[in-house]
């Protein structure tokens, strides 16, 4: 059996209080949602924190809602109630397909999107379907209320831009036409989104006036429930038969920021065809930077990232069309 | 699965006895021992692979306020138990004393009263290593410039242990010297590990009063190793007590002593207090018996038109640091050599090389029947090798060398007598069930559709097993021979206790040993006790591995009831007043023949036995027997088993998407406890052919050390097995069961790697080593197979 090092325990009742207990800890305290990766993290005693911030019992982090223009998930949402989430389904079924390939059910009753986040694991899958869709990371700390976009929010292997005595409370998705079933309403949303969050990606020149948006996601695992050996997610919104824009996830692929903003970049204004998707596949691919381990060696991670980009946006156009 | 509302009274389906406290959370595993007092122990492991021991300062551990003890090799010297011997004569570091032989060597131990404390102080253990170069690649072992690994015994001057041969060397050389076709393959059956749900440990509690040692261990021989503890460590064998309660899986993981055993009783006694020691599921994945690392070459000589005529092979065998497998003494290789598997053919020959490398001890495990998945392996795997360069079909080339009915019993030419067989009516059951033609007319059409879809492939394993270890003149572990023992005793109501020699790890003993009884002497199965694993209750024997159980204890337990059964019909025949030769049984009666009205039940008898009722002269009252059974051959289980698989070839994902099990293992006792013993096995089969794996980088660091990167399957990589059987009785066992424990593990992968390498055919791919990850598969089609056994780079 293994046992942790010793540690204090404190159960915050609210995010105030959370806070609070963080800001008396300081960088010495973990917060631990679900725990999935940091208990057994403690009990082989890679992690060593001083004192564990539960933050399980503030419900009022627990939640799936349409805000405004965007699609608002608590920070304490269990994976299960990501996945189990009607809203989350019907715009962005990225989600549900990463989710059911997230660990096992007994995990994700228990772990968190927020959780997943924060620990920055450079396999995590919610990373990369946050990142296809350009969502932002609401942080709070002592001195009030930031919005980082998810590009942006993970640092490096199992770091982020949380800093100690900060709480991630809620990540927001940007609600877009296509995804939206008003596209001129969608297109006006989505501006004010996009001033709100600092822009999820450079600005299509074709607007946004389309016919629909589709995403999916694609993972290889050699079992179920293990970590990727590489995933990809795509977000893809069409205008006729254009790509109007797109959004490109990768994980465990050593791609900076979870993200292929190249391959995002050809895609914009191309034709939605076969060819277009398979170059994209390949661009994402050639500036990944996989590292070799029992689940693969590099060249087939490298593979892997352009074979899986090319089916997630696929699959993705063929939803965007309405055929899936 | 049907469920059973009446339990039969003999064989057939019921619910397992045992499964009532096991479904309730009720059982009592040795982590559920807690004794007063009771004190807890940890080891500390090596960080590498090979170096030498500098200096160990145990103070500051020793120091701190909840240690009790803290034990090093060199405590252990001064009681001449720093090396302990293994169950292959070799000798193992208990503690290390003056070099590291492996990632997670034990080298010192602290008792502590709580676990925590015991962990805490393992960090304030200080010791200095000076690394050595480390011998991971078993192909190189024997280089003459390899670091010398055991340089602890005497004349041990590289990292040979053994040489060993079976077959007729010249005859084979001369066959395939005439031979029309040949040929090789190398072929890797990589180091996985048994991974038993429970991990290893053990309570050990010495009564310094009394002198008596107990010691409750998840052991799958208690007499063993009660028996080993006495002569190691000089105690009087009848003051050790070993109590192995429910075990939680074995697979072979669960037969050698554990350093950590050791540790725990030195702790006690030291102590005076009992230690508990239980091994985390890292320690577990790093030092305990691994299985299989057999690195071969196969070759078979052959005729154009698909005739085998002679089968060769050279193994390289890694056993690690210490040569600690677990096997009957005369068979270093365990029973490898039964790889000609279900053929005729003319000669064969196999020679093994026994190597040490900078790796945990270990070697026969994870449901193995002594190597012969290994063997099975590799003589199925060469078969579809054989059929690939002839272009033949896989299933026809089988039938066409299958044993025929008429030849059993069957002198094998590397030296067994297969006991009884129908090959081609299982092969041609399986063919049937799984719709062979219509599978191939499938993959033809999908071939010539030229879709980029999935590949499908379909891949047939046969596999003979020789189980039931053994006729004690061939066979012994430690110069024990393996017989085993049994009691029963019949109370006067009528209800029995059987006690026996063999340990349940989850096989259902207490279920299927009453209906042996119930079957032998009509007592239901629900009124028969069985008591196993405590060597104060329960006759000598050798327990529970390699399939053993029921070929040896089921037929001690027939044998013994048969017993009780002939003590009854004295007794019925003074009840009856008639001579015994004119009782007649069936089954829970002793009847006069000719007169089935006038008879006494089993029962009726038993309260006699215990009554006032005269005997005649010579006639002992009750009924109680005891048995020993020396098996005069093994039982040879055989089965087919087809795999239909679907290959992503843009990412090498593999699904199995059907899988056809006929097994014949003689006699069914209770067919659910036998469907299930298959499901499992076929799981295991799935996990080894597609991802299970202990491989090393170049340091020597085990790369499979947690649940995340050893990899089990779960049902979602299964898919719903479609079982069926064929009976053949042995002819030789009492019952003319087989046992089937292991049948699964050793029959499944064949026919799972087969079926990848038949989808992958297309690609030009003959041959590639298990596991067969996504990322090996996509390697494969790429003619870029990775070398499985050592890290990714």
């Amino acid at each position: 059996m293994q046992v942790p090092a010793h540690f204090e325990y404190e159960r915050a009742t609210s995010v105030d209080h959370a806070l609070a207990l963080l800001a008396k800890w300081g960088s010495e305290a973990r917060v631990v949602a679900g725990g999935h990766s940091l208990i057994p993290m403690m009990k082989l005693r890679l992690a060593r924190p001083e004192a564990l911030v539960d933050i399980n019992d503030l419900e009022e982090l627990a939640y799936v809602r349409l805000d405004g223009d965007a699609l608002a998930v608590g920070a304490m949402t269990r994976h299960a109630d990501l996945l189990a989430s009607p809203l989350v389904g019907e715009h962005y079924p990225i989600f549900h397909e990463a989710e059911r390939v997230i660990a096992d059910p007994v995990v994700r009753n228990r772990g968190t999107v927020g959780g997943s986040l924060c620990q920055a694991d450079p396999s995590e899958d919610l990373s990369a379907a946050f990142a296809a869709v350009g969502a932002a990371a609401v942080i709070r700390g002592p001195d009030g209320t930031r919005q980082v976009p998810v590009r942006e929010f993970h640092t490096g292997p199992y770091e982020t831009v949380v800093a100690p005595g900060e709480l991630l409370v809620e990540v927001v998705v940007p609600v877009r036409p296509g995804g939206w079933r008003d596209p001129v309403q969608g297109a006006q949303r989505r501006d004010r989104f996009e001033a709100a969050t600092g822009g999820i990606s450079e600005r299509s020149e074709r607007g946004w006036q389309g016919p629909g948006g589709g995403s999916a996601y694609e993972k290889v695992e050699r079992r179920v429930g293990d970590w990727a050996v590489a995933a990809a997610g795509a977000a893809v919104w069409l205008d006729g038969d254009t790509i109007g824009d797109a959004g490109i996830g990768l994980t465990a692929v050593g791609a900076a920021h979870f993200h292929a903003p190249e391959a995002e970049r050809f895609l914009r204004g191309s034709p939605a065809t076969d060819a277009v998707l398979a170059e994209a596949g390949r661009i994402a691919a050639e500036h990944c930077e996989p590292v070799a381990d029992q689940r693969g060696p590099a060249d087939y991670k490298k593979h892997l990232a352009g074979e899986l980009t090319t089916r997630a946006l696929a699959r993705a156009v063929k939803r965007a069309r309405g055929e899936a | 699965m049907t469920t059973v509302e009446q339990p039969p009274i003999g064989f057939g389906r019921m619910h397992r006895k045992e499964d009532a406290r096991f479904v309730r959370g009720r059982g009592t595993y040795v982590d559920d021992v807690v004794l007063p007092g009771m004190l807890y122990g940890a080891v500390l492991r090596s960080p590498f692979a090979h170096a030498r021991i500098v200096s160990i300062d145990t103070a500051a551990a020793q120091a701190h306020p909840r240690v009790k003890a803290v034990i090093t090799g060199q405590t252990l010297e001064g009681l001449k138990l720093a090396w302990m011997p293994t169950l292959s004569q070799d000798t193992q570091a208990v503690l290390a004393t003056d070099k590291v032989r492996f990632q997670g060597q034990e080298v010192a131990f602290v008792v502590a009263e709580d676990r925590y404390a015991a962990r805490d102080a393992l960090e304030l253990i200080d010791v200095e290593y000076e690394p050595l170069p480390a011998v991971v690649d078993a192909r190189r072992a024997l280089d003459p410039d390899a670091p010398v690994i055991r340089d602890d015994k005497e004349g041990q001057a590289d990292n040979h242990i053994f040489d060993w041969g079976a077959g007729d060397e010249a005859a084979t050389d001369a066959v395939f010297a005439s031979a029309e076709v040949v040929v090789a393959q190398d072929v890797l059956y990589p180091r996985v590990h048994p991974a038993p749900l429970e991990t290893c440990g053990a309570v050990a509690d010495f009564d310094a009063v009394t002198g008596k040692l107990t010691i409750w261990c998840n052991t799958q021989a208690p007499h063993a190793h009660r028996t080993v503890y006495a002569l190691v460590a000089g105690l009087p064998e009848h003051k050790i007590r070993v109590i192995s309660p429910d075990v939680g899986g074995g697979f072979g993981n669960k037969v050698p002593i554990y350093p950590g055993y050791v540790c725990a009783i030195v702790g006690s006694i030291v102590t005076g207090k009992p230690v508990k020691w239980m091994e985390d599921r890292s320690e577990n994945l790093m030092s305990t018996g691994f299985a299989r690392d057999y690195h071969m070459r196969g070759e078979v000589a052959a005729t154009r038109d698909g005739r085998i005529r002679a089968l060769r092979v050279k193994v390289v065998a890694d056993h690690g640091a210490f040569n600690g497998t677990a096997q009957p003494t005369k068979f270093p290789a365990g029973f490898f050599h039964v790889f000609t598997g279900s053929y005729d053919v003319e000669a064969a020959y196999c020679g093994v090389t026994g190597v040490y490398t900078n790796k945990a001890p270990g070697g026969v495990a994870y449901a193995c029947s002594f190597r012969i998945t290994e063997a099975a392996y590799l003589i199925e795997r060469m078969i579809d090798v054989l059929a690939y360069d002839l272009d033949m079909d896989p299933a026809q080339l089988r039938m066409k060398n299958l044993l025929k009915p008429e030849q059993f019993p069957y002198p094998s030419p590397t030296g067994w007598e297969y006991d009884s067989g129908d090959y081609p009516r299982a092969l041609s059951l399986a063919l049937e069930m799984a719709g062979y033609e219509e599978l191939r007319a499938e993959q033809a059409a999908r071939r010539a559709s030229g879709s980029d879809g999935p590949l499908m492939g379909i891949g047939i394993s046969f596999f003979t097993e020789a189980v039931g270890a053994g006729p004690r003149k061939h066979m012994d572990i430690l110069g024990l021979g393996m017989a085993d023992g049994a009691e029963l005793r019949v109370h006067p109501t009528g209800k029995a206790v059987l006690r026996i020699s063999v340990q349940s790890q989850g096989q259902g003993h207490e279920t299927t040993y009453a209906q042996i009884v119930a079957e032998e002497l009509g007592i239901p199965p629900d009124d028969v006790d069985v008591v196993h694993g405590d060597t104060d209750q329960t006759p000598f024997g050798l327990g529970t591995y390699g399939s053993r159980s029921t070929p040896v204890s089921g037929a001690a337990t027939a044998v013994v009831a048969r017993k009780v059964r002939e003590r009854a019909r004295q007794v019925a025949s003074a009840m009856l007043e008639v001579d015994p030769g004119d009782l007649e049984w069936e089954k829970g009666r002793w009847y006069v023949r000719g007169d089935q009205g006038q008879g006494r039940t089993i029962q009726e008898i038993a309260l006699a036995a215990h009554s006032s009722l005269e005997l005649p002269d010579g006639v002992e009252g009750h009924l109680d027997a005891t048995t020993v059974y020396n098996p005069p051959n093994l039982t040879f289980p055989f089965g087919a088993y087809i795999c239909v698989v679907d290959v992503d070839p843009g990412t090498g994902q593999v699904k199995v998407r059907r899988f056809v099990a006929v097994d014949d293992c003689g006699v069914r006792i209770n067919p659910m406890i036998v469907e299930g013993q298959v499901h499992g096995g076929l799981a295991d089969g799935i996990g080894m052919a597609l991802m299970e794996l202990i491989a090393f980088d170049e340091d020597g660091n085990c790369l499979g050390a947690s649940f995340m990167d050893y990899l089990l399957p779960t049902s979602m990589e299964c898919p719903s097995w479609e079982l069926g059987e064929t009976v053949t009785p042995s002819p030789h066992h009492p019952i003319g069961a087989k046992g089937v424990g292991e049948s699964a593990t050793v029959g499944s992968p064949a026919a799972v790697v087969n079926a990848v390498m038949d989808a992958l055919k297309p690609y030009g791919v003959r041959h590639a080593d298990m596991p067969l990850t996504p990322a090996h598969v996509w390697r494969a089609i790429q003619g870029r197979p990775l070398r499985t056994d050592l890290a990714i780079t």
